[in-house]
């Protein structure tokens, strides 16, 4: 009997059937419906364009979706927020790590905190007012950096718990400042969790719309998403279903083509950060 | 990594938390304290504890405050209201409503998002070629934007979208499943989706899981006679149990926060059956009752703190068990 043939084979068909129903469809559908014009795209399905006009459609989206200035946009506000948290939050986790005492202790839980709690979206509104920097860039920033922070330290502080002490005593010895120890030793020592905190922030930073929305509003700092709400929520009610996954195609290739590349980099760093 | 220092630490952890020690044991630990606190001053930790403190600490505080002003966009100045801003959430039904759904999704999530990522991780275990192949298709998901995959799916769902188009070709009748517009279903259905965007993280962590299980263990098995389902329930099951909480906390936390998927596809609809918490205040915000706003984010925080303390004790003594 072929029976432990067809065994073997059940379980890559499977995955082959689910990758195609629950991937394969989804992509499919937004890649067909980019590439048509508006009549054949008011109803979404899965043929094929009959009159194929991506090129059209892509350069409408990227010229009235403003993708250009959204892309800037996300830039500005995503890489100095991932910076602030690598820097901050590194510093603060040295000392959490390395320091004890109830004060100690109770700075760390307190700075961990919002790895639970909700960022309180409304009041964050006035506080940004009260400083004045709301619907500013420098706000946006601060916001995610406050928001990610606890992450940040949570993780590479219990990495440095793992670091041998005797690597910073050497260096001491050798008579090295608390500057000097933390910039030569400790930072590039967090290289692995460093880039696991990349990824979470650029994970949820780079396609946040929620806190973009009563921080930046809809004015002409507008990130990437906040724009796709916008192109979106005009182009639903005009029936551009075309124009929309134009735009969703675009706006996701930068993060797809940063995964592609670091592949096996953000797999260990997510699969490291989580079971530690 | 050194085991050894590891226990030293822990050793030096466990003694510190003893609480009062006998005067004898006392100069000799604070000896042993004063380097690190020469040599890690404080200041390292002043940035992120002030940004952390004004753009975080400092409006959950004011959360604690404005639910019971007046402020809005109507008025000039900020008046004390007292409880006027619960009382209209609770008189009109939107906090019960806001509620149960939220919870429903939260709950719905952690089922649908654990499930996929599980199925998926053992699907997917072996290393080959293959397999890491299909990991990172089902992790596509996770890379795009919440609000993207929520376009997605309603170009999916729609009456005349693409879902019924296939069925209608399937069964050679015509197909319109209103799935977007039941007021039962399509919060399960919204569900579903949150679960399918994330399912990629929760497969990672299981296969992380899944690999930390030491061979011998399910060889041991085996050898006994137990069969792949008995294994897996009696002996690899159980052994996930730090993926398992790590997924279903982050799974419950963060969809209660959820608001791109649910804007995206209903916008709270149909009759408000999908309105959780951040569909609420974006609404209610947008139309200048903000102290209304705050007063339901002071509730969902307050949520948030009687599920979160729970986990974090258990997280906490997970890690220590850990290091």
């Amino acid at each position: 009997m072929n029976l432990p043939a067809v065994r073997h084979l059940l379980r890559p068909a499977t995955v082959l059937v689910l990758a195609l129903v629950t991937i394969g469809i989804p992509l499919w559908l937004v890649l067909v419906t980019s590439a048509k014009p508006q009549g054949e795209a008011i109803k979404p399905n899965l043929t094929l364009p009959h009159h194929w006009q991506p090129g059209t459609n892509y350069r409408t989206a990227l010229a009235e979706g403003q993708m250009w200035r959204g892309f800037l946009n996300s830039v500005l506000v995503v890489v100095p927020s991932v910076v602030l948290v690598l820097l901050l939050g590194a510093g603060a986790a040295w000392i959490f790590a390395r320091r004890k005492g109830r004060l100690v202790a109770a700075a760390y839980a307190l700075s961990i905190s919002g790895l639970l709690l909700p960022p309180a979206v409304i009041t964050i509104v006035m506080d940004l007012r009260q400083l004045g920097i709301a619907n500013t860039q420098p706000g946006m920033i601060a916001v995610y950096t406050g928001m990610y922070l606890s992450t940040a330290i949570f993780f590479m502080t219990g990495f440095i718990r793992t670091l041998p002490y005797e690597l910073e005593e050497a260096a001491r010895i050798d008579g090295a400042s608390s500057w000097t120890v933390f910039w030569r030793i400790i930072l590039p020592l967090l290289r692995p969790v460093i880039a696991t905190a990349t990824i979470m922030v650029m994970l949820f930073a780079w396609s946040d719309v929620f806190y973009a929305f009563f921080v930046l509003g809809g004015g002409p700092d507008a990130t990437l998403p906040l724009n796709l709400y916008q192109v979106a929520s005009a182009a639903l009610y005009l029936n551009n279903w075309h124009l929309i996954f134009a735009y969703v195609a675009l706006m996701s290739l930068p993060m797809v083509a940063v995964f592609v590349v670091a592949q096996r980099r953000i797999i260990s760093g997510i699969t490291n950060g989580a079971v530690k | 990594m050194t085991p050894n220092l590891l226990q030293a630490e822990q050793r030096k952890v466990s003694q510190r938390s003893a609480g009062p020690t006998n005067g004898s044991a006392r100069p000799g630990r604070r000896g042993r304290l004063r380097k690190p606190a020469i040599q890690h001053p404080w200041w390292f930790a002043l940035p992120a504890l002030a940004v952390f403190a004004v753009f975080f600490l400092l409006p959950n505080v004011l959360n604690f405050f404005y639910p019971f002003t007046n402020w809005s966009a109507f008025h000039n100045s900020i008046s004390f209201a007292g409880l006027s801003n619960f009382q209209s959430i609770l008189h009109d039904g939107s906090l019960q409503t806001a509620l149960r759904t939220t919870i429903e999704y939260a709950v719905g999530v952690a089922i649908f998002q654990n499930g996929f990522g599980l199925a998926l991780a053992l699907l997917l275990e072996k290393d080959t070629r293959f397999n890491r192949f299909f990991r990172a298709v089902f992790f596509l998901p996770v890379l795009l934007s919440a609000l993207a995959v929520g376009y997605v799916f309603q170009a999916l769902l729609a009456q005349d979208g693409a879902v019924n188009a296939i069925l209608s070709d399937l069964t050679g009748s015509q197909v319109d499943i209103p799935w977007l517009g039941s007021t039962s279903w399509t919060l399960v259905l919204l569900t579903v989706i949150h679960g399918w965007k994330w399912m990629g993280l929760a497969m990672l962590v299981y296969l992380a899981g899944l690999k930390s299980i030491p061979a011998d263990v399910t060889e041991a098995a085996a050898l006994d006679g137990a069969s792949g389902w008995r294994t897996f329930w009696s002996i690899r099951f159980p052994m996930l149990a730090p993926a398992v909480t790590f997924n279903v906390t982050t799974a419950l936390i963060g969809s209660m926060n959820t608001f791109d998927i649910v804007q995206a596809t209903t916008q709270g609809g149909p009759a408000d059956s999908t309105q959780v918490f951040n569909i609420y205040m974006f609404r209610v915000f947008g139309e200048g009752l903000y102290a209304q706003a705050s007063a339901m984010s002071l509730i969902l925080f307050l949520i948030v703190v009687v599920l979160a303390i729970p986990v974090i004790l258990l997280l906490r003594r997970r890690e220590q068990v850990l290091l």
